[in-house]
């Protein structure tokens, strides 16, 4: 016999997609916000992204290595995870700061579970509420965009805090379009809803995740705020919920694959959020609530698997058996 | 629901998932050409799903095109009967591209085709006559899976079978000569029904069809048209384009929207499932007598010289018919015995085409796909595209830590392999081996 040809199991034809193509999309999608970030805070937004991202990749690639594992930069999930880290931080912070969160992120929420594909919590998440602890004062320091300082006044309280002192929260319009203080990947919710109609668009996210939470949130706010309709908005337009509801609960790895799942995760979230924000002692808490239903997805999907083609149901005799 | 008017009609009931992998049905406006009588066949004794057959002949017996050359008195399976006139030279153990070994029959060809003298149309009276008949006809299902059609037929009434489904979906890219048996051998397709309908009580009988195929409609319709019967009424469904429609499980939900139960089978959703080149065959051994001895098949692929679609005997070499079309252009990077979704990889050219080897397709190595394969991350992608609702995804951790529990709940049992869960699969996983797998290591442990 000649030359063998290659044998392999079935299908012998594949679909484009692959995990890199993925994150591109996501890229491609958070890149309105980085746009709208220089345009309200300027151009040191884009220098803090990337501070995070070369941290993010520098530090995944030392930890592979050190651990002999197979090198997964080529993945881009890493560019992914600096991005968003960078993306909740307030437009002043100072550069290093940015950079242990993102080793954090990548090195104990990612890596020490075993890379891609093992870690429970998003590492985003986890990298901001690590430098939320670590460094309070900082963190909770916001630069007001470029056109509203003042050579008295460069930072100021963010509609969510001005909220809750019962201050002037700025005007639907200026929560829409980002025109106030904030981390400056959250501020801008027109851009963030354009990344996010190009993740639906392209498939890469459902939409059950960020309409059931986005939708619970101004709920429980209407109901939870007095039954004001211009309260809810004001919720569901400030602080973390749109770029947590669109870019951060539809991770895959860290939420469930189901649509019944999907749907519990989104109204979890929402939820939780709204218990922080209304009866909580923080103004925001986007952020621990999906950190908490990342932890609860492995019981989500145990209970919302769909019912095999031809399953029947199990009688009351099986079913005690 | 007999209705008076041949008719078409769209699918009601739209399959769970699904990909839409590409057509590629570059052999559609090929009419099959017959191939010269190869020097030697080689007849495997399974090429059915059920019992290995016996031979009845012994090396240095003289056989005839048409002449049982094994049998097997099992419930579940087929004869086998020579492809070519000519010598017995032996009786030998081959390994069959699915990795199993068999016996097997060669017949030096003389040449001459000569049909066997016993061939002729078989005398049916009863149900009984009718079942008898088709068994000693070795037909089993042309599709590709290869179920005797006796035992398919021979449904007990308790099943109150009402429907008759002829599937002419043929939703695998590139296969199309289910489709010139429509076209070209419609009228046999249509009496095949008809003959069927004398035997059974059908109350409903629909070809599905993809609407990729726009041209099949018109011409069955045109036929039935002619051929009318009044009570005979057929009827076309319009199946969207999507892999895997063609699947029996399938065409059963979306011609009736009945589930056929886990681990049950057509029948027992009250519907019977023929491919169409099985009806045809069958209509035309019932009027001539001349059993399953050849086939066509489809040969195509960016490394075949001239793609066609091809009449074989059973048992022809694959080398043998590669070179009538062509050979090939390149060394291939991959040789495939069916569909790309869930054909067999061929480590060579030397194995004998089986009755239901529907298409042989030769890659050039351009046509490499494959991606690296990387960690799972839970994209659920896989569960969405399974037509079943199964969940690949977690085959392989439950393998690895031996958790039958988990294997079962996913529905490794049901899983029928067409690889739409790979096919999507962004991670390059290959999930289809990872249900095999799953599916050994269940039998195992329990």
């Amino acid at each position: 016999m000649g030359k063998l040809f290659t044998v392999s199991a079935p299908p012998h034809v594949r679909a484009a997609d692959t995990t890199t193509g993925i994150m591109m999309s996501v890229l491609i999608a958070l890149i309105p916000a980085q746009v709208a970030a220089v345009w309200i805070f300027g151009a040191r937004t884009l220098l803090v992204t990337a501070v995070c991202v070369a941290a993010a990749l520098l530090s995944e690639w030392l930890i592979r290595l050190l651990f002999k594992r197979t090198a997964t930069l080529g993945d881009l999930s890493a560019v992914v995870t600096g991005v968003l880290l960078a993306f909740c931080l307030p437009p002043n912070v100072p550069l290093w700061m940015g950079a242990i969160g993102s080793v954090f992120a990548i090195v104990v929420a990612k890596q020490f579970f075993g890379g891609i594909g093992q870690n429970f919590v998003n590492p985003a998440i986890a990298g901001r509420i690590f430098l939320l602890l670590s460094f309070p004062t900082v963190l909770m320091t916001w630069a007001l965009p470029e056109a509203q300082q003042t050579a008295d006044a460069v930072t100021g309280a963010t509609p969510l805090a001005i909220a809750r002192a019962d201050g002037n929260v700025p005007s639907l319009w200026d929560l829409f379009l980002g025109q106030h203080g904030g981390s400056y990947g959250e501020v801008c919710v027109a851009a963030l809803l354009l990344g996010g109609a190009y993740l639906l668009f392209r498939k890469v996210i459902s939409p059950i995740i960020p309409l059931s939470f986005i939708g619970t949130v101004a709920v429980g706010m209407f109901l939870a705020g007095g039954l004001d309709w211009h309260n809810a908005l004001e919720q569901i337009l400030s602080g973390g919920v749109i770029l947590g509801a669109v870019f951060m609960a539809t991770d895959y790895v860290t939420s469930p694959m189901y649509k019944g799942g999907k749907l519990l995760f989104g109204i979890g979230c929402g939820l939780v959020t709204v218990a922080i924000r209304a009866w909580g002692n923080m103004p925001e808490g986007v952020s621990y609530a999906i950190l908490l239903m990342n932890i609860l997805t492995p019981l989500i999907e145990r209970i919302t698997q769909p019912k095999i083609f031809g399953a029947r149901q199990k009688t009351k005799e099986e079913a005690a058996a | 629901m007999r209705n008076s008017s041949h008719g078409v009609f769209k699918a009601k009931y739209r399959i769970h998932g699904g990909v839409p992998v590409p057509h590629r049905k570059n052999t559609a406006g090929t009419e099959i050409a017959r191939i010269p009588s190869p020097e030697r066949v080689t007849l495997a004794m399974r090429q059915h799903i059920g019992a290995e057959c016996v031979p009845v002949v012994k090396p240095g017996d003289y056989v005839t095109v048409g002449q049982k050359i094994a049998d097997n008195s099992a419930l579940i399976s087929a004869p086998i009967h020579a492809s070519v006139s000519g010598i017995v030279t032996g009786i030998s153990e081959i390994l069959l591209p699915n990795s199993i070994y068999t016996q097997a029959v060669t017949i030096e060809s003389d040449g001459q085709m000569t049909l066997c003298p016993e061939v002729a149309p078989p005398k049916i009276e009863t149900r009984g006559d009718f079942l008898a008949a088709v068994r000693e006809s070795g037909l089993v299902g042309l599709g590709g899976a290869g179920f005797p059609t006796h035992v398919k037929l021979a449904v007990p009434p308790e099943k109150h079978v009402d429907t008759l489904i002829i599937n002419a979906a043929e939703c695998e890219p590139y296969i199309t000569v289910d489709y010139r048996e429509c076209l070209d051998h419609s009228t046999d397709v249509l009496r095949g029904v008809y003959t069927l309908l004398e035997h059974f009580d059908f109350k409903q009988i629909i070809i599905g069809v993809e609407d990729n195929k726009p041209d099949v409609f018109y011409h069955l319709i045109k036929i039935a048209e002619s051929l009318r019967n009044k009570d005979n009424t057929v009827h076309l469904m319009k199946l969207k384009s999507r892999y895997p429609q063609g699947a029996e499980k399938m065409m059963v939900y979306a011609a009736t929207g009945r589930k056929v139960p886990v681990g049950k089978l057509p029948a027992d959703a009250g519907c019977l499932v023929l491919n169409v080149t099985t009806v045809s065959t069958l209509y035309r051994y019932l009027k001539t007598g001349k059993p399953l001895v050849s086939r066509s098949l489809t040969v195509d692929g960016s490394a075949v010289a001239d793609p066609k679609n091809v009449r074989a005997p059973i048992g022809t070499p694959i080398s043998t018919i590669l070179d009538f079309c062509g050979g090939l252009t390149a060394e291939p990077y991959k040789l495939i015995a069916g569909g790309p979704m869930m054909g067999l990889a061929l480590p060579g050219a030397d194995f004998p085409t089986l009755k239901q080897s529907n298409a042989l397709l030769a890659f050039a190595p351009g046509d490499k796909q494959v991606k690296p394969e990387r960690a799972c991350i839970h994209c659920g992608k896989c569960t969405r595209a399974c037509p079943l609702s199964l969940v690949p995804a977690m085959a392989e951790e439950a393998i690895t830590l031996k958790n039958v529990g988990t294997l079962k709940k996913i529905g490794t049992d049901i899983c029928m392999e067409c690889g739409c869960c790979a096919y999507v699969c962004p991670a390059g996983k290959p999930l289809v081996q990872h249900m095999r797998l799953a599916k050994e290591t269940i039998k195992e442990l329990t």
